[in-house]
């Protein structure tokens, strides 16, 4: 099978070709241009298949919320063609079963590949590691440690899971939470903290422990990965840290982008994230960073929610938002649209980047003759509103439903299959091999 | 006026509903105080958190507005069982009430429930947010105190009240740094430094003056000085001050009264006698505490009148006195 895309503004380029044959891209002047299937890609900007380094998937112990396949629906939807699933579930991805059970799970689904996080501490507990070789060595391949949702504060257990990770060319990813600093806080601290009585997480709780975690992994020789920056400090602690040679890289989720905790004024959990949302000025400094590569990478922090969760007081709701169907449209927003990135920026920051620092491979080369054929076509042209029936995953706490946004992932190839088309999911066979690699 | 979610109203309506409370208040001293307005209406004081003094308050508004009032607490009741903020509210709206107090320990809690059950709500203080109608009873006190009889049409123009106490985790204080400037009043904010809320880039905190130092507010000579219940148990030894220091920095003591002239005291209650004030200051002729309690009911047959009084023209109040909700 022979897929042609004739004139897509590949990375946001001049208007040029794609050929797809047998999983990789194919030069389209050596096909068989009879015998193709053709869609017409003009005024479509062709992007590789997004990676996304931070994802909540639920499963095991969420399923209410989210499983591996609804996830992966989400995925294909949002244009990504790999998420790597985050280790919070119940039972915790702390021993090889469950990752292998979440490895599997996604194979099962298919349309994307599925990655699993591995914890970092046994039952996130911030007490012991993990048996951080053996997640390695298992058959999910883990390549990427996390505690996400809680922050490993104990300097020393950090230090340690440095140096294992640095031996296993494997990388830390951490939530950076000074626990005791945020107690009770459920959004940005500050006046509009103190007007809304409701309590505040200061911006010093992140960038200090990012400060920390930097010099820990300086003295490891290990990469630091730092989840979700919210915060025009912490940006300030990453640029010095790389400035310095630190291995470290850093991620923004997409809400961090566009939207400010003006939104928490309604009492509205939709908008109750963790981090909280920030400043305008914050705003600002990340989407500057994220421009100038001192943020590396977009992940979504994708974070399912039943409605139970959310439908209840400021405090007592849930903190999360779904974010992998919306995520590109708002990162268009706030970074293409304002001339701060442009698609080759974008394509770097939503996969290739993260695809390095997750060691998949297969997205070195984006859009390459010879590579895996992750494929995106996006209308950039496209403004609608977003609704519920454009959320694929089980769960609609979105805090863009109701707001227009710009974009419309159309096509997704995932390692040559079609896992999108025309803004739909494509249901295919049960794939039990790897796709793309 | 459809909800009273806030303290934040603009000048003109507060001094309406101050005056709405004066109608009322003249009905305690007659013999038989009752007035049939709200006859035939059902109120529900729903109480997620204990207030023996609110819901009382509350309950005798009610009664005396002929109002039928029943009182929904929050422990032993369904919601103790882990029944959602959501689904109690439906549930008492699904009975036909009129209108719903709402004491809650979440901030917000009134403002979503006026949003999803579509019945006149009145917040009766919500976790460390507001408490709308003990600023309204402040305000109605502290005018009677200075204007006495001829308060009716009066605001607080140019008064000086120093509000000291935990004030980061006070509703009182938040309403009060509200209403109490719209009527013309400065305030200040006095308390231990980890008890004041985050700072504005213009260094004003829940956008009035805050000051540390209680001496150099009594050194100012304010017109009214209102202390806040303290609770020291909250994160004992690292936000709050142990007893001793409180006291030491921001206990209106006896030596501190003398200093403090003739200003009027208020509290909201319950008091600690010995802690946020002396015994003497707390019986003192400038203590203002009883009238407060006193102005409660009538402020709360207000609120409870230009909500469910079908005969009331109140529209004009609509717009800002509902402003919490969306």
């Amino acid at each position: 099978m022979t897929t042609l895309l004739t004139g897509a503004a590949v990375l946001g380029g001049e208007p040029r070709d794609l050929a797809i044959e047998d999983g990789v891209l194919v030069d389209p002047s050596a096909i068989d241009r009879d015998r193709a299937e053709v869609i017409d890609a003009s005024g479509l900007v062709a992007l590789p298949g997004l990676v996304d380094l931070h994802t909540h998937l639920r499963q095991p112990g969420g399923e209410q919320a989210e499983t591996v396949a609804s996830g992966v629906r989400a995925a294909a939807a949002g244009g990504f063609t790999c998420v790597f699933a985050m280790a919070n579930t119940n039972p915790v991805a702390d021993t090889p079963a469950v990752v292998e059970q979440v490895h599997r799970l996604g194979l099962e689904a298919g349309l994307a590949t599925v990655r699993p996080i591995g914890a970092v501490t046994v039952g996130l507990a911030g007490e012991r590691l993990a048996d951080m070789t053996m997640l390695a060595r298992s058959a999910a391949r883990v390549t990427v440690f996390s505690d996400d949702g809680h922050c490993v504060h104990d300097a020393e257990l950090m230090r340690r899971a440095l140096e294992h990770a640095a031996a296993l060319d494997a990388v830390v990813a951490q939530h950076a939470q000074d626990p005791a600093l945020t107690r009770g806080a459920v959004m940005h601290e500050g006046p509009l903290s103190a007007e809304l009585g409701l309590g505040g997480w200061p911006a010093v709780a992140e960038a200090s422990i990012v400060a920390r975690d930097a010099m820990l992994a300086e003295l490891a020789g290990a990469r630091l990965h730092v989840c979700h920056v919210s915060t025009a400090e912490t940006v300030e602690v990453v640029r010095a840290a790389k400035a310095r040679g630190a291995r470290i890289t850093a991620e923004v989720a997409p809400h961090h982008l566009l939207l400010t905790e003006e939104l928490v004024r309604s009492y509205d959990a939709r908008f109750k994230v963790n981090p909280p949302l920030r400043t305008d000025a914050d705003v600002r400094a990340l989407r500057e960073a994220l421009a100038d590569g001192t943020i590396d990478i977009v992940a979504t922090d994708h974070a399912p929610h039943a409605p139970e969760a959310k439908l209840a007081a400021f405090a007592d709701a849930s903190f999360g938002m779904v974010g992998l169907e919306t995520a590109l449209q708002v990162v268009q927003m706030a970074c293409v649209e304002t001339g701060l990135m442009d698609w080759a920026g974008v394509a770097r920051a939503m996969s290739t980047a993260p695809a390095e620092i997750g060691r998949e491979p297969g997205y070195d080369a984006p859009l390459a003759i010879g590579s895996p054929a992750h494929v995106v076509l996006v209308d950039p042209a496209a403004r609608a509103v977003v609704e519920e029936r454009h959320l694929k995953g089980r769960s609609a706490n979105s805090p863009y439903l109701g707001r227009e946004l710009p974009g419309r992932v159309l096509h997704v190839w995932h390692g040559g299959r079609r896992t999108l088309a025309a803004g739909e999911i494509v249901t295919g066979e049960i794939v039990t091999e790897e796709v793309g690699r | 006026m459809r909800h009273l979610l806030t303290a934040s109203m603009p000048r003109d309506e507060a001094v309406a509903l101050l005056d709405l409370a004066e109608d009322m208040h003249q009905i305690q001293d007659r013999e038989l105080k009752k007035l049939p307005a709200l006859r035939g209406r059902t109120v529900v004081n729903l109480f997620f958190e204990d207030s023996t003094r609110t819901r009382s308050s509350f309950e005798i508004a009610g009664k005396w507005l002929s109002a039928d009032v029943i009182n929904v607490s929050g422990k032993g009741s369904s919601v103790s069982k882990g029944e959602s903020l959501r689904d109690t509210g439906l549930t008492i709206a699904a009975m036909g009430v009129d209108g719903v107090v709402v004491r809650s320990g979440a901030s917000g809690a009134p403002a979503l429930l006026a949003d999803w059950i579509g019945r006149p709500v009145v917040n009766a203080g919500d976790g460390t947010h507001e408490h709308p109608t003990q600023a309204l009873l402040d305000a109605f006190a502290l005018r009677r105190r200075i204007h006495g009889d001829a308060a009716r049409g009066k605001a607080l123009d140019g008064v000086r009240v120093a509000i000291v106490g935990d004030i980061a985790h006070s509703r009182v204080a938040r309403s009060n740094a509200l209403l109490l400037p719209a009527l013309g009043a400065e305030v200040t904010l006095v308390g231990p430094p980890p008890l004041l809320p985050p700072a504005a880039s213009d260094g004003t905190r829940l956008g009035v003056r805050a000051e540390p130092s209680l001496d150099r507010v009594i050194d100012e000579r304010p017109d009214a000085m209102m202390l806040l219940r303290v609770q020291l148990e909250r994160q004992a030894g690292k936000v709050a001050p142990s007893a001793a220091e409180y006291i030491t920095g921001w206990s209106l003591t006896d030596e501190r009264l003398a200093r403090l002239g003739d200003a009027h005291l208020l509290h909201p209650g319950p008091m600690n006698r010995g802690l946020e004030l002396s015994s003497r200051a707390a019986d003192s002729d400038r203590s203002a505490i009883l009238e407060q309690v006193t102005a409660g009911v009538s402020v709360r047959m207000a609120v409870l009148y230009a909500l469910l009084a079908s005969d009331h023209p109140a529209p004009d109040h609509a717009s800002s006195v509902s402003g919490g909700a969306r």
